[in-house]
Formats: C-alpha cells, structure tokens, sequence
C-alpha cells in the first residue's frame, strides 16, 4: 500500500500501561500504525491482546501514557478532557456489541443525541435524523422504543447515529458479535456500503473472521505488540 | 449460625445501599423513641399520683381560689384522714426559660401529705421553723447548684414583687417517679405578704388536697365534699389527683395527638426506603435464586432468604437506632431541665422500637419475597445482568 | 453547555415507577409535615393578629403576662377611663371598655374532656371596639341580665354553650342567647357577658382589662406617657395588635422549634431513600452513562442529567406532600394556649410562602440525596462505564 497522501490516522509508539493493585500492566508497548482515509481496517487477536484498548485510544475515549495519535492532523494525546470530548463529537461515529442506545429514547431520539452537541436547529436536525434512518432503511421505526426492535434494527440504529455527525472515522467494537449469522450479514453489508458509498474510514476490532474479511486490511495484535503481516496466518474464509 | 452469616453477608454485599439503609434505619427508630419519650414525658406528673389523695379546686377553673374557711369543713368529712392546701405561684427565677413549679404550702400537713418527697429530719425542722424558707427538690438544686442556706429570689408574676426564700431543706424522690423539680414554701408568707401590700383579705387557696382512708372510697368522698359546698360562693370540683394531672395533659391533647401520628409517620417512611432496597435486592438476585430453585432448594427457602436478609438489616439498624436513643435522651433531659420533670426512655418505648424494627423488616420484604417465591426458573437464569 | 435531554431524565424515573413512586412517597410524607407544621404556626399567628384592630390599646397591670393575670381596681380604671386621646363613638361615649377576664373548665363535646375556656365580661362599647365581632345567630346579651352570647367555636366544642342551652357557674345560671363569629380570630373561642353582672358574680374588686380607641395613632404616645408619670397607675398600654402577636409567640414558637426539628430528622430518612435510589439509578445505566460520554457528552452534563432526576424525583414527592397537606385546612383544631391558659381553636393556614418553603425544603432533600450518586456518576472513566456493559 502506498501512502501518497496524510494517513487521517497516525500513531507512533503508543504506550498504554494500567495500574492493577499496584502493579503496573502493560498493554500496548510501541505500536506505531498508519490508517489512510477510506480505509476499513479490522483489528484482530486473541483475549488480552490489547485491540480493544487500541481502538479506545484511536477513538479519543482513553488517554495513552507514552507516544502520539494523530487524527486528521490533530495530536489527540494531548487534547484536554474538554477539548477530547468536543472532538469525539464532531469527528468520531461509535458501534458497539450491544447497541448501547438509551432504552428511553425513541430511534429517532437515539439518533438525535450527537446532534444535541452541535448548533443545529431543530429542524436541521430533524432532517440530518431522517437522512440517517433513511439510509439504514428504518425510517419507518423513527417513533419505536429499543425493545421494539430486533437486534438487527437496533443495530442499524446504533449505525445510524454513528453517521448522523458525519463523522472523520467509524469505530465498531466487535458490531456482529450479539447477532445470528442473518443479520450479522445485514449489518456488514451496510458498513460495506459505508466504506464504498460514502468513503468512510472504518477501525473495527473482531474475533468474527467473516467480519474481519469484509474489511480491506487485518491488523493483528499479540500481547500489546503489532504482529508483521508476514507472521499472519491468512484465515480461511 | 451458618444462616445468620450467609444472611449478614449478603447484606454487605452491596455496602453503600445497605449502610445507607441501616443509617435511615437508626435515624427513624431513634426518632421515634424520642417521640414516645416526649409524650411520656408529658404523661409524668400523672405517673408519680397517688391514690389516696384528691385535689379539690373551684368548679369555675383553676385561676379562681378558694376560700381558707374551708379546711375545718374538710376535715369533718368522713373517709377524710388529712386535709392541706396550696397556691400556684407561678415566678420567674431570673429569666422566663428556668421554668419550674412553685407552691405556697401548709407545710406540716402537706409534707406529711407526700411522703415520697424524702426530707432529712434537720432540714425539714428548720424549714417549718422559718416562715420564709423553702424546700426544693434534688433534681431542682443540683440545676442551679444550689446549697442549703442559698438565698434564691422569685419574681412573682400573679403576686408581683421579688420575693426571696430561704434553702431549707432539699428532698430526694423516693423512686424515680417522684417529682424532684418543685419549690414549696409557706403559704403563711405569701399571705402576710399579701395582706401587707394590697391592703387586701388574702385567705384564699388555691387548692385543697385531701387525703383519704382508702382509694376505693375516691368517688364517693369526692362527692361528699363538692355536696358540701355546693349553691356556696365557691362551689368546688373534687377529683383524685391522677383526673387533675390528666386534666392538664388533656389540654395539649391536640399536640400529643399530632406528635403521636407523627411517630407513625417516620416509621412509614422507613418502611418505604426498606422496601425499595430489597426490592432492588431481590431483582438482582433474581438470577441467583432461580439457580437455587434449579438446584432443588424449595420457594420457601428463597423467600426465607429474603426475609432473612431483611430483618437482619432491620433489626441491626434498630438496634442501634434504640442504642443511640438513650444519650440523646440524656442530653435532651439535660438541655429542657426542669421544663419536664420525668425524660426517661422507659422499657415499653424500647420494646415498641424493637417491635417496629421487626415490622418493618417484615413489611419490607413482604411484596418482593411473594414475587421472587413464585419466579419461574427459567425467567429467572434469563435474567443476566 | 449541551445538556442530556429532559426527556431522558423524565422518561428513566416513568420507567423505574414502583422506585420512583416509593422514594417519592417518603418524601411526600416529609413534606407533609414540615407543611402541616408551618401551616399551624401560621394559623395560630393569623388567628390571633387579626384579633387586634389598629387603633386599639389594652391596659394590663404592670408585669401581668396575660389578661387572667392582671387586674386593674376600679378607682385606677375611672383614671383611665378619663385620659386625653381616647376616641367617642357616635353618640359621644368614649369608646372604653371595663373588663372582668376569667377561665371557665367546662367538658368537650367531643369526649368530656374538660378544658379552660376564655370568659369575657364586656358591654356594647366592647362590641363597638371589635367590630369584626358579628352576631350570626340569636341575639346580643340584654345588660343587667345573666345572659351571654359564645363564639363558633365555643359553641360547636363544648357543652353546654349551644344557642338556648345554659352554663351554670358563681351560684347563677348563664343563659346563651347568641353565637357570634369573629372572623377567624381569637373571640371565636371565647363567651361573653355583661361585664358588671361577672363583676358582681365573681364578688370582684378589679377589672383584668381595660380596651379603648385611640383618636388617632399619634395619641398613643401621650397616653402611654399620661400612664407612666401618674403613680397611681401601676399599669401598661400596648396596641392591642402587639398584645396578641405576643400571646401567640410562645405557642406558635414551640410548634415551630418542634415541627421544624422532627422535619430534620425525617429528611434524613427520606434523603436516604434518595440516595439509594439515585445510586441504583446510576448503577443501572452505568453503560448508558459511558456511551454518552462517548459521544461528546461532558462529566458535567451527566452530573447534570442524574442531578436533575433526583431532584424531579423529590419535586414529585413535594408537590403529593403538598397537596395532601392542604387538605388539612379543611380541618378545625383547637389547643390551649400555654401563655394564656385557655382554649384557642385554629386553622391550618397555607400561604403562597409556606408553599414555597415546602418545595424548597423538597428540592433540597433532592439535591443533597442525589448530589453525591450524581457525582460518581460524573467521575466514572469511560473505559469502565463501557467494560460493564
């Protein structure tokens, strides 16, 4: 791969190390990575490996103890509390395993949340809401509460408020990972789409090797350590 | 005692809700003995009556006297074994909030009236010798430290002036019923007193007390004497002196009765609190006990469980709510002084505490124990958190 | 600053009803009696202020601290009775009244009980110095005669002191020939009767009291002045207005002191539940709290959101504790007035600064029972919030 413009991620020797009664745990130790705009990359490796600290990290909702992460040209590792979360706003779109959306809030209401955090009207956000349903194709679930819906919808929900800022970078922990086979497909179709369609830039972190081949680059991690491309074992699909 | 530890344990498991729980426990259960208190505490003066005595007032009101003539006539009433009299004086000692009671006396034939007020021969024999002395009870003495031959000085309010009495004597109670906060001096002195400055006839009492041979004979004697004087200029009202202290309670009745529903009330609120935290108790061991149902323990165990957990709680906070009662109380006591005569928690008020720790726990439980006995297994294991 | 949707906080109390309901509950009964209790002191106050009018002024003897304890003899009120400053009526009679005061023990209609009630020995120029005093049913005594007229309240609580019905006291029966109505103040809980005829009665010397009209206000001073510098006067003049907010200090205080402490210590309780709702609260959305966080949201918008729960929670309860508190003015209480020894009957008042004070108090046991939850809540970590989901 040849980088011929700014990789939108760039991370050099990041350090993370937690403190455990006492004990300092590494990690991550000296993991330097370059993610081009429009990439869809998946993050794999075993229990303990430290992939989902790195996507923490990469999505601005950790602080690393040593080196630099780099987003669309911003040093986040030395944003300020305030300042981070000003920037998750308005540049970070988050998927999780379980959906994560308020069970007291609407779908509509759901999507609307990172609006809140804009200057936006009402009816502006109204319309970016209903753009957003649209191209998950619920819009005709806007008024359902979460235990209205399957999982499936929810997560395209949850898909749907992760675009609705038209955010620089997706994050996806684990996004298939409380779905049946069915819908897993669904779900990865439609991040196919956001990749190819609307040139999103995707870090997901999976154990699902299904998963991990719709994304265009595996990284692998192995007790905190990139492991070389070279070292991998090219799963079978 | 495996229960016991199985069902202390549980209870700590989430620290924060069940010592949050435990300290709205104390503060509920220590105020509601505090409350019984006070209402006790007002009941006191009828507790230290005795039976063989009747108190005789005009049949107006208390505010209007009688006259002194009427003593021999008492004296000849039959089932009448002694006859004395007394005049609320109603001063002040320096200022208004050092309350306490102060009687004009016959003081022979009233000290020998009550013998529960405990006087040494010395003492006694020096107060009916001085016409203005005064004796006064320990509870009262040791408030203001006052020592025998101390001049004290009343501010008279019905009988205006600044009159000043000797220390005569001081008597201890002779149980702790016995009223310890009252001044008795002579009624001579007062009446002297008073023909000297008002230039006016001063044989009047206020009341009259009377003993009597037997308790049962209360009513009728009681009758005999207000037949005596009744279609007089001072027609009299006798009862026993249990009725005239009930008759002063009675007064306050609206506030003993609100401070009684009140002491109702703090119990409620407690129940509320304790039933939402096993409420939240019980769903979160939802999946727990239907793991236990699965493995064959019966309904009844589960809901004994529950229960288990919630008594334990309530009667620990009780407990210790009943434990930290008695200092208050003591310091309350200390801090009213002389207004109430008697601030004792007494054993029944414990026993009351204790007995709504036990209700509160079992109403608490109640509901989610009924619930939590009847879920299904399977809804149960369901249920991951 | 962006805030988390009120709906957010509205909805996650709808959903929790049987807590919500509960914590509420315990304040609402808090409330209720820090309500109840204001709300007494308050109608002991109103009742026995409005019972003062204006330009009147009452002399006790000197030191007496209520009317059964003064007297004031004949010869010092003929004194009185002739000072400068004292209004006439319209037929040119000074506006004076020479009153006899007394307590009457008579038993409750409700259960025996007996209690002392406020006797009056007045006359027409009485009447004409209340003039917030109104017959409602029967007649005004005749003078010269042994019939008296009861307030409402009398009339209803004891017996004996109906319309026709008779009392019988100082060798004599009392013929009641008229109930009055005071207008909520402190004559509803007394009789009345012609003054000279108590005098008589009685075998009395002295009067309690004495009321009169002044010309205007600025005859006050020379009054009281004309009073001190005379020795053979051993009395004092006060507005009759502050003569009865003095009578009602005592009584109101103590209700007061009480109310107010057992409402303290009751918070504690209803705090408690606060706080062990609001934890559990925070415990359970502990995912949500993290993924809002996630998205932008600040510490102190969460602190914010469950800050706002609590205290629409305890809003809740003191608006219900409100509500039942103002039934309680429905309901007539009567209660013998340590200072003056007889009978005063009341009302439960609420007033707009009762209300405000009630949910004052109420939000206040909401922000502290959920300040703390709401906090941890504010400083949990992210990555923790979404590890335990």
């Amino acid at each position: 791969m040849t980088a011929t413009a700014e990789p939108v991620i760039r991370i050099r020797n990041l350090d993370k190390t937690y403190i455990r009664g006492g004990q300092p745990i590494p990690v991550l130790q000296g993991v330097d990575l370059d993610v081009q705009e429009a990439e869809f990359i998946a993050l794999m490796g075993p229990s303990g490996s430290g992939k989902s600290t790195l996507l923490n990290l990469i999505a601005g909702i950790d602080k690393p103890t040593g080196g630099t992460i780099e987003i669309g040209g911003v040093n986040i590792s030395t944003l300020s509390e305030g300042d981070l979360a000003d920037w998750r706003a308005a540049h970070v779109g988050f998927i999780f395993q379980f959906y994560n959306l308020m069970p007291v809030l609407t779908a509509f209401e759901n999507v609307e949340l990172p609006l809140l955090l804009t200057g936006l009207s009402r009816s502006q956000r109204k319309a970016h809401v209903e753009a957003a349903l649209n191209m998950v194709r619920l819009e005709d679930r806007m008024e359902h509460y979460p235990n209205e819906l399957s999982g499936g919808q929810q997560q395209r929900v949850a898909i749907a408020r992760a675009l609705v800022t038209d955010p620089t970078l997706i994050v996806a922990d684990e996004p298939t990972g409380d779905l049946d086979r069915a819908t897993a497909e669904e779900i990865l179709s439609m991040l196919d789409e956001l990749h190819s369609e609307l040139g999103k830039t995707i870090v997901m972190v999976t154990h699902d090797p299904k998963a991990a081949s719709r994304a265009k680059r595996m990284i692998h991690l192995e007790k905190g350590v990139l492991v070389p491309d070279s070292d991998i074992l090219v799963p079978v699909h | 005692m495996f229960i016991l530890k199985l069902l202390l344990k549980n209870a700590f498991r989430h620290r924060l809700r069940t010592l949050l729980t435990m300290v709205g426990l104390i503060v509920a259960i220590c105020a509601f003995g505090l409350l019984r208190t006070i209402v006790d505490a007002w009941y006191a003066g009828v507790e230290g009556t005795s039976s063989t005595r009747l108190v005789t007032r005009n049949a107006i009101s208390l505010t209007f006297p009688l006259p002194l003539n009427y003593a021999d006539r008492l004296r000849n009433v039959e089932g009448v074994t002694g006859v004395s009299w007394s005049n609320w004086f109603g001063g002040i000692y320096i200022t208004e909030r050092n309350f306490f009671p102060q009687f004009a006396i016959e003081p022979a034939s009233y000290l020998a009236m009550y013998p529960e007020y405990v006087l040494q021969d010395e003492e006694k024999k020096a107060f009916l010798l001085d016409r203005q002395g005064a004796v006064v009870g320990r509870k009262l003495a040791n408030q203001y430290g006052w020592k025998i031959g101390d001049q004290i000085p009343i501010r008279g309010t019905i009988y205006p002036g600044t009159w000043t009495f000797t220390l005569r004597g001081i008597w201890d109670g002779v149980d702790v019923k016995t009223d310890e906060s009252q001044l008795l001096f002579h009624w001579q002195y007062l009446a002297e007193t008073v023909r000297k400055l008002r230039r006016s006839n001063a044989d009047f009492v206020g009341v009259y007390i009377v003993s009597i041979n037997e308790p049962n004979n209360a009513p009728l004697i009681s009758e005999r004497v207000d037949a005596l004087f009744k279609n007089s200029l001072a027609e009299t009202l006798t009862e026993t002196e249990k009725a005239f202290q009930l008759g002063f309670v009675s007064m306050s009745e609206a506030i003993l009765v609100a401070i009684n529903a009140v002491s109702f009330v703090i119990v409620i609120i407690i129940m509320a609190v304790m039933a939402n935290t096993m409420m939240m108790t019980a769903r979160e061991r939802l999946a727990e006990y239907a793991t236990l149902k699965a493995l064959g323990f019966s309904p009844g165990f589960v809901v004994k469980l529950l229960f288990g957990e919630s008594l334990v709680i309530a009667l620990i906070g009780g407990g210790l709510g009943l434990l930290v009662t008695l200092p208050i109380a003591a310091t309350f006591a200390k801090a009213v002084g002389t207004l109430f005569p008697q601030f004792r928690v007494s054993g029944t008020t414990m026993a009351l505490q204790m007995l709504a720790s036990l209700i509160v726990g079992i109403v608490a439980a109640a509901w989610p124990a009924w619930k939590m006995s009847r879920i299904s297994i399977v809804n149960g294991l369901r249920q991951v958190a | 600053m962006k805030l988390i949707p009120f709906s957010y906080v509205a909805r996650n109390l709808w959903v929790r009803r049987v807590t919500t309901l509960l914590t509420a509950g315990g304040m609402a009964l808090v409330v209720f009696v820090f309500a109840v209790v204001l709300m007494m002191g308050e109608g002991i106050r109103a009742t026995l202020v409005a019972t003062g009018q204006p330009d009147n002024v009452l002399i006790l003897r000197k030191g007496a601290g209520a009317e059964i304890n003064s007297g004031i003899a004949r010869d010092q009120a003929a004194i009185i009775e002739s000072l400068a400053g004292i209004a006439t009526n319209g037929e040119g009679r000074p506006l004076v009244s020479k009153e006899p005061v007394v307590l009457n023990n008579l038993p409750k209609r409700s259960n025996g009980k007996p209690s002392n009630v406020t006797l009056r020995g007045t006359s027409q120029l009485g009447m004409e110095l209340r003039p917030q005093v109104q017959l409602i049913q029967g007649r005004m005594f005749r003078p010269g005669t042994s019939e008296i007229v009861a307030g409402h309240a009398i009339a209803k609580g004891f017996r004996g002191t109906g319309l026709g019905e008779t009392l019988h006291f100082a060798q004599r029966d009392w013929l009641v020939v008229g109930i009055f109505d005071s207008g909520k103040t402190g004559f509803d809980s007394e009789i009345w009767g012609d003054s000279e005829q108590m005098m008589a009665a009685f075998r009395r010397n002295a009067y309690s009291t004495m009321v009169f009209r002044l010309t205007d206000q600025s005859a006050l001073a020379g009054v009281k002045a004309a009073i001190d510098n005379d020795p053979r006067l051993q009395v004092d003049a006060k507005p009759e207005i502050q003569f009865y907010a003095e009578q009602s200090e005592g009584l109101a205080t103590f209700i007061r002191i009480l109310g107010l402490s057992l409402s303290i210590i009751f918070s504690i309780g209803a705090v408690v539940g606060a706080m062990i709702t609001m934890f559990a609260a925070v415990a359970q959305r502990v995912g949500e709290i993290g993924t809002l966080r996630a998205l932008g949201f600040r510490r102190v918008a969460v602190l914010s959101a469950f800050l706002l729960e609590s205290l629409l929670l305890s809003l809740v309860g003191g608006v219900l504790g409100l509500f039942a508190a103002s039934w309680m003015q429905a309901v007539d209480i009567s209660t013998t007035n340590f200072q003056t020894f007889s009978e005063l009957a009341f009302q439960f008042k609420l007033t707009p600064v009762i209300v405000v004070q009630t949910l004052g108090f109420s939000l206040f046991m909401g922000f502290v029972g959920g300040f703390i939850p709401a906090w941890r809540a504010a400083r949990m970590k992210i990555v923790d919030c979404l590890r335990a989901v």
